[in-house]
């Protein structure tokens, strides 16, 4: 092959220029005309409770008032891959915050009015705050129909138990891995809930035309899953998917918090009522909070076994989450976790148990990271523990362990290629690993942390992704595919891809964000997967688009097709070194043969991708016999962290953080990627601290409160290190980086706070105050 | 309802508006000028940061009464002429993501470079610590920033 041009090079972002003029139209920014009507929420004031009634008399005379709407007016289930939830609250509510009734009016202020004036009265229930509470025999059921609930066949949820779905994961003898361990070290983890904060809230506009036609703009990471969603759930009311489109406008931050459906099914079932008028709902930053998902919180319970030497012989890791009052999307969180709950380690006897537990807080799903960041913050401190009591370095402990190519996984499976032991080199070269740093200020303490990288995408086996490519009269061309550009570039990185293979100039492409109607599907943009699928896609589109070319020049011009290549956007001849059409002249015209009659007509390159070798059958008593994920991304990390030992203050001094993209097809995104999943995952562990008071409700869901960085936070250094280990089922070898640069934030920095203090914290976040307090505690004893 | 004279983006501009309208409100729907994000409603995240009188100012708490007779720039207004050096910086420098704080931040980088042509990293941090921003770790925002004030 030919020395790449544009793959692999730090492009500037097509989008750009959209972006730094004001010119990016966000749902919200578009215009949908003068009749527009504008929903007001009525929401549960009680975490667990029946509704005895709901009378809407007094909002329905309010002047200005169009219509109100309950659970009554659409009776229909949803979710992802469970259907454990309604569009408003039908007999009973499950959290505080929940929609119960919406109040429509042309104005916004009257609306928000006139839903005041909605009565609802409760039968209150005891609440479960607690996932371990959940778990109890006796606990009241939170969804006591849940033995009914339509479902995924990998999920296991237990009927009349608070049970939404529970991953075992066996292999080996634990029993005897224990037994042969020198050293067993036990202990309990917690991670609490936490809040995306996509700076742009959740949106979405609904029509319904006059013809029945349902045209749904949304802030949305899933523009096809949300569509096929609503079809689903509004089928009784004559949907199909030929009647509904949803355009994904350029979103503001999704985090993973716009995946699925959540609120915009609001927009969609409420349009179809209110025909010929679009209706607006948007999230103000306090529900953004509340009633979108959070992040599950887990409690991990780990135990590791192993020899003197540093080598591992067991680990048993049972994890209970809190995926609050629905899981039809958290539940699969709970699930990759229970295949993958090893961490990148080589384990020769594995027990984990992952079970995800209804309670009456918001509904939790996806966030960057599903999961992995939550065990790695246990699991990685428990191996800087067992290091600590083997008087062994961390390092030198991980990398004995480090799972390498070919190594079996916990569901049976070998592990793909992977840069893994290289990263942890170039990290502890990058930090000067055995080198002690020595505070300035003798107040204050240096330490160091250590932390892997390890995720895979978690979807369904037949996740799928489609391009097209279209050509313009002067050979520029259109990628159309249906992966959303939520900021991490996906749409510059297509066009690199396409540019590779075509030869025509990134700057001459445009690729957009999708509309159902018009763009191919893909599945979601979810999981760091899009690069790879839908990157496979937009290569196999571009390839067949010249596949196509060369096809049309050999009947138009009687060459070989075998013979012919593209450069610098003319087609070539190896046999004929002095022949030369550019593209331009015929991509869409077609070549003109002797006798004036032309060949050929509009390229239209088409493609699509699927892995075909993944598959989520398996024993559902061990998780054996599938393959359940594609493959692995994996990296390392490490921390300078410098903390006050009377305040309890931290300041980061250096990162670096070094990731096996198998090929960074635009290396500046890919450290874009590092810098801010860095600086959000630093977030969790140093600021982020969600409070619920006792009922059940949230107590500070604004950025005054619950505290996000700013430009002020950010470390003294951060050096991205980009790793390449080519995945050979990826698009010029590469793979998906997007959520794994957060994952080991929080433990780097307990790991360092150990170095410096010599004391573990092993809840999340660790707040100033808790490193202080912990101190202290320490000192006195 | 009362009526307001303000010079927009260098237009005058005349709108009718209730004495309870934000500016955020009714740039975005009645002035047609949507830069301005909501990302808060209540003054914590600076999306909807716009210059009044040259000064950066939260439009979602002004009310629009209060800006009667006064000069409002926009990002639009940056940018009607063609982009201006920190804008094209933040272009060669991939500083953003999602973009959705970029107006905001774009209007309090303007206000620094205006008033300071060469800021310190510090500088440059305490001018943008009022906009919020969750995707790009701030780092290639404050060095485009940067490179705008070199050459
Ligand atoms: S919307 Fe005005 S500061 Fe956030
Ligand atoms: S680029 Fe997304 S919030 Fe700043």
């Amino acid at each position: 092959m030919d020395k790449l041009k544009y793959v692999g090079k730090p492009v500037v972002r097509i989008d750009g220029k959209e972006k730094v003029s004001g010119a990016t139209r966000f749902t919200d920014d578009l215009e949908y005309g003068q009749n527009m009507l504008y929903a007001a929420l009525v929401e549960s004031t009680e975490a667990h409770a029946l509704i005895k009634s709901i009378d809407t008399t007094e909002a329905e005379k309010y002047r200005g008032v169009v219509a109100v709407f309950t659970g009554k007016d659409f009776p229909y289930k949803f979710g992802l891959y469970m259907k454990d939830r309604y569009i408003f609250a039908m007999d009973r509510v499950r959290f505080v915050g929940e929609q119960v009734a919406a109040v429509v009016s042309r104005d916004k202020r009257i609306a928000e009015k006139a839903a005041k004036l909605v009565k609802v009265e409760y039968d209150p229930l005891p609440a479960l705050f607690d996932q371990m509470e959940s778990l109890k025999n006796d606990a009241v059921l939170i969804h006591p129909d849940l033995g009914e609930y339509v479902h995924v066949p990998w999920f296991f949820p237990q009927a009349k138990t608070n049970i939404a779905h529970w991953r075992k994961t066996r292999q080996g003898d634990i029993e005897k891995g224990f037994a042969e361990a020198d050293y067993i070290l036990e202990d309990t983890y917690r991670v609490p809930r936490y809040a995306h904060c996509p700076i742009e809230t959740h949106a979405a506009v609904g029509l319904c035309d006059l013809s029945g036609r349902l045209t749904v703009w949304a802030s949305s990471q899933s523009p096809h899953t949300q569509r096929n969603l609503f079809v689903e759930a509004l089928a009784p009311l004559g949907f199909t998917h030929k009647d509904v489109r949803v355009i994904a406008p350029p979103i503001g931050g999704g985090f993973g918090g716009k995946a699925g459906v959540s609120m915009e099914i609001l927009a969609a079932a409420m349009a179809t009522k209110l025909r010929g008028n679009p209706v607006r709902v948007i999230w103000s930053r306090e529900r953004e909070f509340y009633n979108t998902s959070q992040r599950l919180g887990v409690i991990a319970k780990l135990k590791i076994g192993v020899k003197n030497d540093g080598m591992f012989t067991a680990i048993d890791h049972r994890l209970y989450w809190d995926a609050g009052a629905s899981a039809e999307y958290g539940a699969n969180v709970v699930n990759a976790v229970g295949l993958s709950a090893t961490g990148p380690y080589r384990f020769p006897n594995i027990f984990i148990d992952s079970v995800c537990l209804y309670t009456n807080l918001p509904p939790c799903g996806a966030y960057r990271g599903f999961g992995y960041s939550e065990f790695m913050f246990g699991l990685e401190s428990h191996i800087n523990r067992i290091a600590t009591h083997l008087k062994m370095d961390p390092v030198t402990l991980r990398k004995k362990n480090a799972i390498q190519e070919g190594d079996i996984l916990a569901y049976g499976v070998p592990m793909n290629p992977s840069g893994l032991l290289k990263a942890i080199d170039a990290v502890e070269k990058e930090i000067e690993w055995s080198k002690k740093v020595k505070p300035i200020d003798s107040n204050k303490v240096i330490g160091k942390g250590f932390s892997l990288i390890w995720k895979a995408p978690a979807m369904p086996p037949n996740a799928s992704s489609a391009a097209f490519i279209k050509f313009s009269e002067d050979g520029s061309l259109n990628i159309l595919v249906s992966g959303m550009d939520m900021g991490q570039g996906f749409l510059t990185v297509m066009a690199q891809i396409a540019a590779e293979i075509l030869t025509v100039p990134v700057s001459k492409i445009r690729t957009e964000n999708p509309d159902t109607d018009r763009n191919p599907y893909e599945w979601q943009t979810v999981a760091s997967h899009v690069t790879w699928s839908c990157g496979n896609a937009v290569r196999n589109a571009a390839i067949n688009a010249r596949d196509q070319i060369f096809e049309i020049v050999e009947r138009a011009c009687d060459l070989p097709k075998d013979e012919l290549y593209l450069k610098d956007e003319k087609v070539k001849c190896k046999a004929k070194p002095e022949f030369e059409l550019p593209l331009k002249n015929f991509v869409i015209d077609g070549i003109q043969t002797e006798d004036g009659t032309f060949r050929g007509g509009p390229i239209l390159g088409k493609g699509i991708f699927m892995p075909e070798f993944t598959s989520a059958n398996s024993d559902p008593e061990t998780s054996q016999g599938g393959h359940p994920n594609v493959h692995y991304t994996v990296g390392a990390a490490a921390i300078i962290l410098e903390i006050d030992k009377d305040t309890g203050e931290m300041h980061v001094k250096k990162v670096v953080e070094a990731i096996d993209a198998g090929k960074a097809i635009n290396p500046d995104l890919v450290k874009g990627q590092i810098t801010g999943g860095l600086l959000q995952g630093l977030s969790t562990v140093l600021y982020e601290d969600m409070r619920y008071d006792e009922k059940g409700k949230l107590l500070n869901p604004n950025f005054t409160d619950y505290k996000i960085p700013t430009a002020k936070d950010i470390p003294d250094e951060i050096v991205p290190i980009i790793i390449e280990v080519p995945q050979p089922d990826g698009p010029f070898g590469a793979r998906g980086v997007g959520e794994h640069t957060m994952i080991p934030a929080a433990p780097m920095v307990a790991n360092a706070i150990q170095d410096a203090l010599g004391v573990r914290i092993k809840t999340m976040p660790i707040t100033q105050e808790k490193v202080a307090m912990t101190y202290l505690k320490k000192k006195e004893k | 309802m009362s009526e307001i004279k303000i010079l927009l983006n260098n237009e005058e501009r005349i709108v009718e508006v209730q004495p309870y309208e934000t500016l955020l409100e009714v740039l975005r729907e009645k002035l047609g000028v949507i830069s301005p994000k909501c990302g808060c409603d209540r003054g914590d995240c600076g999306a909807c940061n716009v210059l009044l009188n040259g000064r950066s100012v939260r439009s979602c708490l002004i009310l629009a009464v209060e800006v009667d007779g006064q000069e409002i720039i926009t990002v639009e207004g940056i940018s009607k002429d063609g982009l201006s050096k920190v804008q094209e910086s933040m272009i060669d420098n991939n500083s953003f993501q999602c973009g959705f704080c970029a107006p905001g931040v774009i209007i309090s980088a303007t206000e620094l470079l205006n008033n300071n042509p060469h800021p310190t990293r510090e500088d440059i941090k305490e001018a943008l610590s009022g906009n919020l921003c969750r995707c790009t770790g701030y780092l290639p925002i404050l060095e485009a920033v940067e490179n705008a004030t070199k050459e």
